[in-house]
């Protein structure tokens, strides 16, 4: 996949790496650029595969058991009886809504926001000629690439992809019959090591090769992010890696690590037993929550600098962002319980998690309140890349405003599993996380290419995107709140006419009729909002060879020293040795000539 | 431009880059085990009293491969001791110790888990237990070198010292009478379980290190030649992952032959 999508860079790179060879360049690359653009495009790609499997599910939530239209047919084709006369069955949205959370959690964002981004950018930024290990970098992408295979082969398999869910609990996960878990957990061990490998990769790079000057409080916020970041994918997943070794045990050794005594599910029946569920849910939100970071982190980061950027003013509170990311991410470590409330861990054990929840979200506010204060008296430039992160943080205040109530176990007990946190999780991961990676995507794009995205197309994208996201999620809230289950593969029709028929019309936990229509209205917007990705599709690719020419290395005048080198920059990054002279936001100095001074430019005696 | 610190040491670090890369590595490792080893405390203070077993394993066994595995920590850091002193011929030679070490850690281990895999819990249709290894087995009858027990709690208490379980007779068993046969593999009893995937696991970490650590002792003449600072900071990165494997053993073999 990432071979055919590398091709229209060719002519760019070509002089820097004529003697290489195509295969070595572009497949076999050990290019930190090379490789970010690799992670990039596979990312994107799998980010829109994510996009359409959710697309199918929203049809057959909005219209149950009817004929998925356009791909139905070809759907029975591929898939076989599941989705017999191109219907979704039950079994089959179950592994679409498994396979839709972990593809866009461990296959688009965690690759796109930390491999992609922090691939290409990072060592730039810090004034490296690339990362500290460059093959181990290969072979991260190259992991990745395998657990990704895996798991789309998944799809194919007798039985179909994992059904579990992207939490994959047990008993559940090893109870079903079919190997779409097995495949998932050889898939993640994958997944795993390739973030594992990246994360090393990052903290010794970031650690070691600083450019000289570059002490840690000129480093820029983005950089402090993807440090953060990578200690949380270093020391979070390797847990969950424990947890999948043993459900593969489970899976295929017949151990019972997470089923316990007398447990009597389906092929189930003779097992030593003595396991404990709860243990899986420990482990899974070991790295779970720390892992809600690691998609948020980068986000920030790129947000920082484009705001920083665009008001043409440094950073408010620089330190204060950096002091709240190291405690966001420390932090992190300690919250994982406040997804398992109602597992029956007990009161004191929900109390200290909740209590751990409400402080961790202190750093949070103090990262978005530094980046709304950024605005205040600049003289903002409202480009693409501006647009979407404008649109971030509102986004993202939503998104985290409305965890509070998630985070309290009371509340909790209401809203556990309901469309309410799909409705929070995506306003964070969704309009947030996403628009700051689109922002990025803007941003950086001429850094790549040497050409800029078409600024009206890239408006419509934005436009259409923001409203399309609220029409789709806000509705969900409602929804969740009136006690709309998720994971119910017909939208909670029969749930609702079950209760209607026990009860008369309007029993407490029965669904109105105006809700179940929002299905209808939701699945709608989805289309719209997939409709406005064609014009970022067309726009990306086209741009590569006709876009507007940047006309400088520097087209954003810009301080950090990612555009202080050549466009694109060659194998090895600078031309010359940068030496860093001051922090990494100074724009509008007064009596400077230009209203930003980059990173390396000498002091003037 | 290069990438710097490859051999030279960064002033403000104090590291080259792969030493970085390897405590880092380390580090998840840590998380790695740290979680499989909170896996057997949960899972062990979640056993009924009496049901956590004792004495399955060969205490001597154990001991024994944790001297070799001492032994071949102790030859890796001569092996880079010698490097450092020059001497490539005194470091082929540490290193082959400590890859004979690996090698005999890997056969105990084989024999202990091949031993698990023949010993047997039988229940009998007249509700009686046998338990023991099997030495034959036919279509009609399996003989056991075992014994019967009146409860099946003895079973998980079988603390016989040092050397292991005194001998026991030979028992024939029809296999008309038996009504589960279960051998003491992975599935048999989550101690069973937790053993096997942290043993299983920590083998693997000693089959990849034993294989880096054989590649840069027959490959690594051209490097030493060419860079010898290089090729000694290879095996210094190397030992550290070696000492790692070794510390987990040093917490392995207490945990799960011990206590």
């Amino acid at each position: 996949m990432q071979a055919t999508h590398a091709i229209p860079h060719t002519g760019i790179h070509e002089e820097h790496h004529a003697d290489a060879g195509f295969w070595r360049t572009y497949v076999f690359s050990t290019d930190h650029k090379i490789i970010g653009i690799q992670y990039g495009v596979t990312a994107l790609c799998f980010l829109f595969f994510g996009f359409l499997l959710m697309l199918m599910m929203r049809w057959q939530i909005a219209h149950p058991a009817t004929p998925v239209p356009l791909v139905g047919p070809l759907l029975e084709k591929m898939l076989g009886t599941v989705a017999s006369q191109g219907k979704i069955s039950p079994d089959l949205y179950n592994s679409f809504g498994a396979m839709h959370g972990t593809i866009m959690v461990f296959l688009a964002i965690v690759p796109l926001a930390f491999a992609a981004f922090g691939n290409y950018v990072v060592p730039l930024m810090i004034g490296a000629p690339d990362m500290a290990f460059p093959r181990v970098n290969m072979a991260s992408y190259q992991s990745y690439v395998i657990g990704g295979i895996i798991m789309v082969v998944s799809f194919f398999i007798p039985g179909g992809a994992a059904q579990a869910g992207w939490t994959s609990y047990s008993p559940l996960a090893t109870s079903i019959a079919t190997n779409g878990q097995t495949f998932w957990l050889v898939g993640m061990v994958f997944l795993i090591t390739s973030s594992l490998l990246g994360a090393v990769n990052f903290i010794a790079t970031i650690i070691q090769l600083r450019a000289p000057g570059m002490t840690w409080m000129r480093m820029p916020f983005f950089v402090w992010a993807q440090f953060v970041t990578a200690f949380l994918l270093l020391l979070a997943f390797p847990p969950l890696e424990a947890a999948g070794i043993m459900q593969l045990m489970d899976k295929v050794a017949h151990t019972s690590f997470f089923l316990p005594t007398g447990l009597a599910v389906g092929t189930l029946g003779n097992i030593s037993g003595g396991g404990s569920p709860l243990l899986w849910q420990h482990l899974f939100w070991f790295l779970g929550h720390p892992e809600v970071y690691v998609l948020i982190l980068p986000a920030m980061g790129i947000v920082a600098e484009i705001i920083a950027n665009n008001t043409r003013k440094p950073i408010w509170g620089y330190k204060s962002l950096v002091y709240s990311a190291l405690t966001l991410g420390f932090l992190s470590f300690i919250v994982w319980a406040h997804h398992m409330y109602l597992t029956g861990m007990g009161i004191r054990v929900a109390t200290f998690f909740q209590t751990t929840t409400m402080i961790i979200s202190i750093p949070s506010v103090i990262i978005l309140t530094c980046l709304f204060l950024s605005l205040w008296g600049g003289s903002i430039r409202f480009n693409t890349p501006m647009l979407f992160v404008m649109a971030f943080l509102p986004m993202f205040g939503i998104g985290g405003l409305t965890g509070l109530p998630l985070g309290f176990n009371f509340s909790d007990l209401h809203l556990h599993d309901t469309y309410y946190v799909i409705a929070h999780f995506h306003y964070i991961v969704a309009p947030g996380t996403i628009f700051a990676l689109f922002a990025g995507v803007y941003y950086w794009f001429p850094k790549m290419t040497g050409r800029m995205m078409n600024e009206f197309w890239g408006r419509v994208h934005f436009w259409i995107s923001l409203i399309c996201m609220n029409l789709i999620f806000q509705p969900m809230f409602a929804q969740g709140m009136a006690g709309m289950i998720r994971r119910m593969s017909d939208g909670g029709a029969n749930y609702t006419a079950a209760h209607n028929t026990a009860a008369g019309a309007d029993v407490i936990g029965g669904l109105s009729d105006s809700l179940i229509h929002l299905h209808v209205f939701i699945l709608w917007a989805a289309v719209c909002l997939g409709a406005a990705q064609i014009p970022f599709i067309i726009n990306f690719f086209w741009s590569i060879k006709h876009g507007k020419p940047a006309g400088s290395d520097n087209p954003w005048n810009a301080t950090t020293l990612e555009w202080q080198t050549p466009t694109p920059p060659p194998h090895g990054n600078f031309a010359k040795a940068p030496i860093v002279y001051r922090g990494p936001y100074e724009y509008s100095v007064p009596g400077h000539a230009t209203d930003f001074t980059p990173q390396n430019e000498p002091d003037k005696a | 431009m290069e990438i710097p610190y490859t051999t030279e040491i960064r002033k403000d670090t104090g590291l080259y880059n792969a030493k970085v890369g390897i405590w880092l590595f380390l580090a998840s490792e840590v998380m790695l085990f740290g979680a499989l080893f909170s896996t057997y405390i949960l899972l062990r203070v979640g056993t009924p009293e009496g049901y956590w077993p004792h004495g399955w394993l060969t205490v001597w066994l154990g001991t024994l491969n944790t001297i070799v595995l001492i032994t071949s920590s102790i030859t890796t850091v001569m092996a880079w001791a010698s490097l450092k002193m020059g001497n490539f011929a005194k470091f082929k030679m540490f290193h082959a110790i400590t890859l004979c070490c690996a090698l005999m850690f890997l056969a105990i281990k084989s024999y202990e888990y091949h031993d698990k895999f023949i010993h047997n819990e039988i229940t009998l249709k007249d509700g009686r237990i046998a338990d023991g290894h099997v030495i034959k087995k036919t279509a009609e009858a399996v003989t056991i070198e075992g014994h019967f027990v009146e409860d099946r709690k003895e079973l998980f208490n079988l603390r016989t010292g040092f050397f292991g379980p005194p001998k026991h007779g030979e028992i024939e068993i029809k296999t008309a009478d038996i009504a589960k046969m279960s051998n003491y593999g992975p599935a048999h009893h989550t101690y069973n379980a937790i053993y096997f995937t942290l043993t299983g696991l920590h083998a693997l970490h000693v089959i990849g290190g034993a294989l880096v650590i054989f590649y840069l002792w027959a490959f690594g003449g051209r490097m030493w030649k060419e860079d010898p600072e290089r090729f000694t900071n290879r095996i210094e990165i190397s030992g550290l992952f070696w000492h790692f494997v070794d510390l987990v053993w040093i917490f392995l073999f207490p945990v799960l032959y011990l206590l």
